[in-house]
This record gives structure tokens, C-alpha cells and sequence, in this order.
């Protein structure tokens, strides 16, 4: 069920360049938000800005009923979020789409493969899969350093490699010839990022279990407008809602 | 206060009801609120196959308003009459199923397959989609093609058939003229505007398909333009829609001579926005001073007919 909240934001933060943390406090409804699932935010109004912005949830502290959600300034919409202050109540469907199936999964070991800004819906996946006792890896990919976040926060629940394209901070290159030169061992993958990416990565890790969470601009954000769509590799001519069957789905499911 | 309307085919609890192409089969949204609630539902598009529709992004947002361009994506019309009907027969709400096709032929077959059940009580003929190849708005902007679409959807229909008219047509009254003499029982309008947006960066269309169709609060003062000189040449009913937010956009609607009315965009903003509205709506009709939905139709035209310089 997905819920309208009113969320009042507690805090707000730049943690990298053009990247901003924020933590949004709600109901109680909030904490049933889980990994991979997202947050439909109303910005501005609707002669600013008709659509809702999809972020995905980065975090959520269940006692506290605050969800946290790190998003990048890209358009005139997360620019004017960007702009909101501590104490300002924003309107958000929660928790919208799918989340990863770690419940029905049961796994030693995970890789996180994330890239800028899929990486935040990983730390809240790798926190409550290090709770049931999975050994953790994060490969995190950013453009350059001053893009990089989070890096000590993977790294209190895991191995966690950086790598950046200008080779600034960790590696140099991209998430996949980092895979390359580490060969880590895991039972499940799990990745989120820009689709050229979750591409290459799909492609070379395609033998192997795993997860992956994509974007795409959105309607609706509830299943409805058929506007986020994605074709199915099923040969059936199929397709998926990216807001409501995804935005995870098995590596593999669908064509990217 | 009743906000209950009679139209052909169709008793209203109250004159709102969701757009075509913006509520789906309504399963989505009854997640969200009692579907119970609505005047009606006018579900997503059908054709006689299955469509993918278009590529992605399909939509983007621009000032007051969006652009869509998905395509009449829908699984066809016989497995829309069996897994997406019986779902909305459970209601109690009249649906109206929209029809769309490339061709005069699949217009009819796909309304005699939707006729043949119980739960469509009227039909919303679609000669006004803008972003699909073939079929859709071409049949929107020639008055004797739409006839010869409309008086043949009508031979073959057992309920009462709503033809929804496209903007994007220099004149507006000769189309919805041309649909009342062949037959239409009702009117359904507008559809969305032909448009486009360019990213900057990357000088390119943001929409896959280049154009899509502009909706939203952008296009509302077109829609009241057109319903208000429709509504002086044509006696059959209109649903007018077009950038509805609020019960004060509704009761501007009534007033141009609408006797419905259609949420679409605004779904997207709000998914509670049909409810909303509804509940919003007698409080609104009585500010005004009107006592009923009925009392407040038409109301705009206390003037007279004028004649309008570019009718």
C-alpha cells in the first residue's frame, strides 16, 4: 500500500559535489520502506514542476521514523530540493516499487556494485543484509573524487573498493575492470547505477546470481501511465513497469 | 447538494471521472483510494493487438504541464475484456472503454468485442491520439473521416459512443458537428497538443518519439476555449478535460458547457486528486452559487451565442 506522507525534513546536507543528503522524518508507515524502494517527492508546485522525482531510499531509522534519501542536482526538479531547508514538510508516496528479495534469498557472501548515484540504495541493502550475517564487498564507482561518498560508511559494513573514471580516488576506470582485477567470491550481486553501467555489468557477471535497479524518467510513479517501461528478455514481447515490478528485477529479466 | 448527472449511458454519482491513458485499468490506483467513489472510469486505450508503444523517456515535464508519448501501449482488446474487466465489474462505477485503431475496421471490431460485456457502459472513440503512426489523429482532423468512423462504430455498438476530439485541428466545431450528425452520442474533449522539448546538452528531443502530447493546467485555457464554442453549434454532451486541478477548474468546465469532466495529469501530481476533488466540489458549487452539478452546466453562456470572429 502505498502511503501520501508528509515528510519534514531533519536534515540536510552536501556530501559530495552536486550530491545532497537528506533525512526526512514521517509516520510510523515509513518504516515498513525497504531496500531498492523508492520515494515519489512532489517538488515545488504544479505550474514548476507537474511530475514527482523518484529518489531512491538510501536509509531508514525505524525507531526514529526517519527515511534517508541522498539524491545528485541534475535538473531544475532535484534543484529546487536541493533548496529546501531543514524544518520544510515535503509530500512523498512511501514506499513506492520493489525492493531487493533479501528474504528470500539466503547468500554467505554479496557484491554491491554501485555507480554515483545508484549507490545510495545499496547502503541500506548492505546494512540489512550484514544484519543476517552475509559478508559484504562493495565495488562503488564515481566520476572523480570530489564526486565520492559514503566511502567510510560501506567500509564499516564490509570490504569496500573505489574506483573513479579519472582514477582522482581508488581505481582507475570503471566498476567492471575493477571486477576484473579483484575476481571477488559471492553467492548474489547486487547493482544499481546508470544503465550503460548495470549494461556492462549484467553482461559480464551473466552467469552469476544477481539484482539490479534501474531509472528511467516517470509518470505516475504507481503503475499506472506506462510511461517508465522496459522490455522483458523472455523473447515474448513482454514488458515491466520500472516504478511498480521494478525498480529491481533480476539481472537478466529484463533488456537494458 | 446531488452532484449526480445523467448522461446517455451513464448515471454518475458525480460528473468526475478519471482520463483515459492516466488511471490504466484503474488497479493501481485502488491501492490508493475506493474506486467507489468516482463518477466513472474511462480505462487506458484498446486496439485490436497487442502494442508495446514507444521507446523511453516518454515523458517530460515542461511549464504547467507534461508531454506524453507512450504510444496506446495496451495488451489488445481481448485481454482487456478478460483480465482487466472483471477486476472493475467488482465496482460500482460505470466504465467507459476507449477505443483506438489504424484503421475504420479495427475501430469497429474493437468496439463490437468490448460491447459484447456487461461492464462497458460507453464507449470513448479515440480519433485524437497524436503520437502513434498510423490511425488516431488523423481520423481526428478531418471532419468526413471522423463521421465515417463515428456512424460506423455506432451501427455496430450497443452503448452509447463518446468521441473524443483532438486540439490539434484548426476547426474544432466542424469536427464535433461532423460527429453529432454521424451519430455520436456524446463528445469527449480535449485530447492533448501536438509539442516538443529539446535538452540543451544534448540537442536532442527528450521524448523518444521527438513530440508527444502537452496536458496539464498549460493547455486548460485551450480546452475551456473549445468546449465553450463546441457547446454553442452541437446539442449532445460533452466530458471536457484539460488541465483539471482543482473543483474550481471543474465548475470552469460546467460553466463553458461541459457535463462532465476528466482528471488526467493531475493524477500523476496527485494520486488522491479524483477524491479530492469530489469531496472538495459541493463547497465550490454552493460558493458560486449554484445548488447542483446540473444547475452550474452551461452557465458561461448567460451572454448569449456570440459569434466568434474565427468560428
Amino acid at each position: 500500500m502505498i502511503n501520501k506522507e508528509l515528510l519534514t525534513i531533519v536534515e540536510t546536507i552536501q556530501i559530495a559535489k552536486e550530491t545532497i543528503k537528506m533525512r526526512l522524518q514521517g509516520s510510523e508507515k515509513i518504516k515498513h520502506a525497504k531496500p531498492g524502494q523508492f520515494v515519489h517527492i512532489k517538488v515545488g508546485n504544479e505550474g514548476s514542476h507537474m511530475l514527482r522525482r523518484p529518489i531512491s531510499i538510501a536509509d531508514v531509522n525505524q525507531d526514529q521514523q526517519i527515511v534517508t534519501i541522498i539524491f545528485k542536482v541534475i535538473g531544475s526538479g532535484t534543484d529546487h530540493l536541493s533548496k529546501c531547508h531543514v524544518g520544510d514538510v515535503i509530500d512523498g508516496l512511501i514506499p513506492c516499487g520493489t525492493s531487493y528479495p533479501i528474504e528470500q534469498i539466503t547468500m554467505d557472501k554479496a557484491l554491491l556494485i554501485g555507480g554515483g548515484i545508484g549507490v545510495p540504495p545499496l547502503y541500506y541493502l548492505a546494512k540489512q543484509i550484514k544484519e543476517q550475517g552475509v559478508e559484504v564487498t562493495s565495488i562503488l564507482g564515481f566520476q572523480s573524487s570530489e564526486h565520492v561518498f559514503y566511502q567510510s560508511e560501506f567500509a564499516e559494513l564490509g570490504k569496500c573498493h573505489i574506483v573513479t573514471n579519472d582514477g582522482t580516488h581508488g581505481f582507475q576506470g570503471f566498476v567492471t575492470d575493477v571486477i576484473d582485477q579483484l575476481d571477488p567470491t559471492f553467492d548474489y550481486y547486487f547493482s544499481c547505477g546508470p544503465t550503460p553501467m548495470l549494461k556492462a555489468v549484467s553482461s559480464k557477471l551473466q552467469d552469476r546470481n544477481g539484482y539490479i535497479s534501474i531509472e528511467q524518467r516517470m509518470g505516475c510513479g504507481i503503475g499506472a501511465c506506462y510511461a517508465c517501461v522496459v522490455p522483458t528478455n523472455d523473447g515474448s514481447n513482454g514488458f515491466k513497469k520500472i516504478c511498480k515490478d521494478g525498480p529491481v528485477f533480476e539481472a537478466n529479466e529484463v533488456v537494458l | 447538494m446531488t452532484l449526480q448527472i445523467n448522461l446517455p449511458g451513464l448515471v454518475l454519482k458525480n460528473p468526475i471521472m478519471p482520463a483515459s491513458g492516466c488511471f490504466g485499468f484503474g488497479r493501481e490506483y485502488s491501492d490508493v483510494f475506493d474506486l467507489n467513489q468516482l463518477g466513472a472510469i474511462i480505462i487506458k486505450a484498446a486496439t485490436k493487438q497487442s502494442r508495446y508503444g514507444n521507446q523511453t523517456p516518454r515523458v517530460a515535464e515542461t511549464s504547467s504541464g507534461m508531454l506524453n508519448a507512450i504510444g496506446l501501449q495496451n495488451p489488445g482488446v481481448e485481454a482487456i475484456i478478460n483480465q482487466e474487466l472483471p477486476f472493475l465489474s467488482d465496482y460500482d462505477v460505470p466504465i467507459i472503454a476507449n477505443v483506438a485503431g489504424s484503421s475504420v475496421e479495427e475501430y469497429v471490431e474493437v468496439t463490437k468485442a468490448l460491447t459484447r460485456t456487461t461492464t462497458v457502459k460507453a464507449i470513448e472513440l479515440n480519433i485524437s491520439c497524436p503520437n502513434v503512426k498510423q490511425g488516431g489523429i488523423q481520423f481526428g482532423t478531418d471532419p468526413e473521416l471522423a463521421a465515417e468512423v463515428t456512424s460506423k462504430v455506432k451501427a455496430v455498438s450497443h452503448v452509447p459512443v463518446y468521441v473524443k476530439l483532438s486540439p490539434n485541428t484548426s476547426n474544432i466545431v466542424a469536427m464535433a458537428k461532423a460527429v453529432e450528425a454521424a451519430g455520436a452520442d456524446g463528445l469527449s474533449m480535449i485530447n492533448t497538443l501536438t509539442g516538443m522539448q529539446i535538452n540543451l546538452s544534448s540537442r536532442k528531443p527528450i521524448l523518444a518519439n521527438k513530440t508527444g502530447g502537452l496536458s496539464g493546467p498549460a493547455i486548460k485555457p485551450i480546452a475551456i476555449r473549445m468546449v465553450y464554442e463546441v457547446r454553442q453549434h452541437v446539442s449532445i454532451p460533452i466530458i471536457g478535460m484539460g488541465g483539471i486541478m482543482n473543483a474550481e477548474d471543474v465548475l470552469e468546465f460546467l460553466l463553458a458547457g461541459a457535463n462532465a469532466v476528466a482528471i488526467g495529469t493531475a493524477n500523476f501530481h496527485n494520486p488522491f486528486v479524483c477524491p479530492e476533488i469530489i469531496q472538495a466540489l459541493p463547497g465550490v458549487l454552493e460558493q458560486y452559487g449554484f445548488r447542483s452539478v446540473e444547475d452550474a452546466i452551461g452557465k458561461g453562456h448567460e451572454h448569449g451565442v456570440t459569434n466568434f470572429s474565427r468560428a
